[in-house]
């Protein structure tokens, strides 16, 4: 039982790294109502830049430059990018997010090259006893920061007035723009947020998985996580992250020895799947009311 | 042109703009006044949508010039000119749908608070008495509207009356000096007429502010306006008082054909 509970513990705190990922699509995915593919390549191009900018500065000046990095990219890309494809239709954006993906994985390929770097942030990877549980130091961490910055992104959008500007540009942009918000701005700040969020995973799954192109694929974990629930919803991202990690741990565990082993990577494709047969907009998506 | 009382609040000035071939305002010119209701009438297509999209900044006229308060408009993104003080609806209800009435009417009010995006983290104590503030004007805005009910529900889930009328407090929680109305009647019952009819008079008498509507209800249009311009095939055919209007040759034409010349 001890073992079990474990197992979920480890589960969890790993889901939680799981919906920081997810929550860079959900943000992108409110203020703009474009699917950013690039997400995983952000993620890979915040932990690439930091680790180049460890080797001349110390760990909390790296950091900071990284994230000036990830703000510029953010203006950069509303200027280059979206501001060319405005009211064109959401699959164009889509497309060009594809591209800006290839584009930022070769550039931070070409820049800090392609060799596995490790990256040490001083959080020893040493489990410790809590009541007769062993708990990953490292997980506890990880989770702690992930758990700390989704509840500041949950207000920041919930309550902040800018939050509240960005949740009208998601839904209109029209009348986002009558009502005086100014479209750049508004999205120049959401990628920068998901910039700081691609930031933060990179860090955490980084000094975990090592620095390297499949960082990038850490994107893939989070698209299971957005169809369990919804891709707009942020308390979604946080409760189907937490669900997969520990439904995969235990999954694992319990069920893999039966057929071989090896199902943490499809379980939470298989559940996703079960979820979209019941509720196609996920647990807590928005149910789209078509008048016609 | 006709001068009266100082400069008008709004100058339109031999305003052309064309989609491709099809000219949609022809050298279209006319004067708001501060404290006005002026109505806005034409045939389908005559131009009054795109007139309305010109002042406020969703197009550009290709000629011409807008003048509000004695500020060049013409070449100002659509978010500055709300900054202005210009407010809009549109005639399908552009309402932000996955918000609550509250949020919506919330952003509406979005220019008249001042701290910005950093301030609202250092100054937590000052941002939040803001908040509380600018929350106090909303609900006065929600209480005149008489949507207290319906002050939680996601808009897109109401029913299209009270979206027109959710819609009507977001542009007055702006408190805007000229308040733009496209359509703001266009399929509702006689009572639901009479209740928007009764808040833009109200707006307009208690709030002080100029307002423009566009309106396919003569009975409506000649009941509450000061004044009436109307437009046809981008052109402006006529201009008065709704009793001079009703008279106009040229306008009886547009709306009822040449086959009325006997």
């Amino acid at each position: 039982m001890i073992f079990a509970i474990e197992v979920a513990i480890g589960g969890l705190l790993v889901g939680v790294m799981y919906s920081l990922v997810a929550l860079g699509f959900v943000l992108i995915y409110k203020s703009s109502g474009v699917f950013n593919f690039a997400q995983g390549d952000m993620t890979l191009l915040a932990a690439l830049a930091l680790v180049g900018f460890l080797t001349i500065f110390p760990l909390w000046l790296a950091i900071l430059a990284a994230l000036v990095l990830m703000i510029a990219l953010a203006i950069a890309i509303e200027a280059i990018v979206l501001r060319p494809l405005v009211a064109r239709p959401p699959l164009a954006l889509f497309m060009a997010t594809i591209g800006l993906g290839f584009f930022l994985q070769g550039i931070g390929q070409g820049i800090w090259g392609t060799d596995p770097k490790g990256l040490d942030i001083g959080i020893s990877d040493i489990p410790f006893k809590i009541k007769g549980l062993l708990i990953s130091q490292f997980d506890l961490a990880g989770g702690a920061l992930a758990g700390g910055l989704v509840f500041a992104l949950v207000w920041f959008f919930q309550k902040s007035r800018t939050g509240r500007a960005l949740r009208a540009v998601s839904d209109d942009h029209e009348a986002a723009l009558s009502v005086g918000i100014p479209l750049r701005r508004a999205w120049a700040i959401s990628w920068a947020i998901a910039g700081l969020v691609a930031l933060v995973a990179g860090i955490m799954w980084g000094s975990r998985l090592g620095v390297q192109f499949s960082l990038s694929l850490i994107a893939l974990k989070a698209l299971p996580i957005l169809i369990l629930g919804g891709i707009d919803s942020i308390p979604g991202a946080i409760i189907a992250g937490l669900v997969v990690g520990a439904s995969e741990n235990l999954a694992e565990v319990f069920l893999g020895p039966y057929v071989g082993g090896g199902i943490q990577t499809f379980f939470p494709y298989l559940l996703a799947l079960v979820v979209l047969w019941f509720k196609p907009y996920g647990m807590f998506g928005r149910e789209i009311i078509e008048r016609v | 042109m006709n001068k009266k009382n100082g400069n008008p609040m709004l100058q339109v000035e031999d305003i052309h703009i064309t989609f491709g071939i099809l000219k949609a305002l022809n050298g279209v010119s006319l004067e708001i006044h501060k404290g006005e209701i002026l109505a806005i009438i034409g045939p389908n297509g005559a131009g009054k949508t795109s007139l309305v999209n010109v002042i406020n900044g969703v197009y550009h006229p290709s000629r011409g010039h807008i003048f509000f308060e004695d500020k060049d408009l013409t070449t100002l993104s659509h978010h500055h000119i709300a900054s202005l003080g210009i407010a809009r609806t549109f005639q399908n209800v552009a309402l932000f749908k996955g918000m609550t009435v509250l949020d919506n009417i919330m952003v509406g009010r979005n220019l008249k608070m001042g701290s910005n995006f950093f301030s609202q983290g250092i100054y937590w104590g000052f941002a939040q008495k803001e908040e509380i503030r600018h929350r106090q004007e909303v609900e006065r805005v929600i209480d005149w509207l008489e949507i207290e009910h319906i002050r939680k529900t996601p808009a897109g889930m109401l029913p299209y009356g009270l979206q027109k009328r959710v819609e009507l407090g977001r542009a007055l929680a702006a408190e805007p000096k000229l308040l733009l109305l496209d359509e703001p009647m266009a399929g509702m019952n006689l009572e639901e007429k009479e209740d928007i009819a009764r808040f833009i008079l109200d707006a307009n008498e208690e709030l002080g502010t100029t307002i423009a509507l566009i309106e396919h209800d003569m009975g409506v249009v000649m009941d509450i306006s000061d004044r009436v311009v109307v437009l046809d095939y981008g052109d402006k055919i006529g201009e008065g008082t709704p009793e001079e209007i009703r008279n106009n040759e040229k306008v009886i034409k547009a709306y009822l054909g040449t086959a009325r010349q006997k």
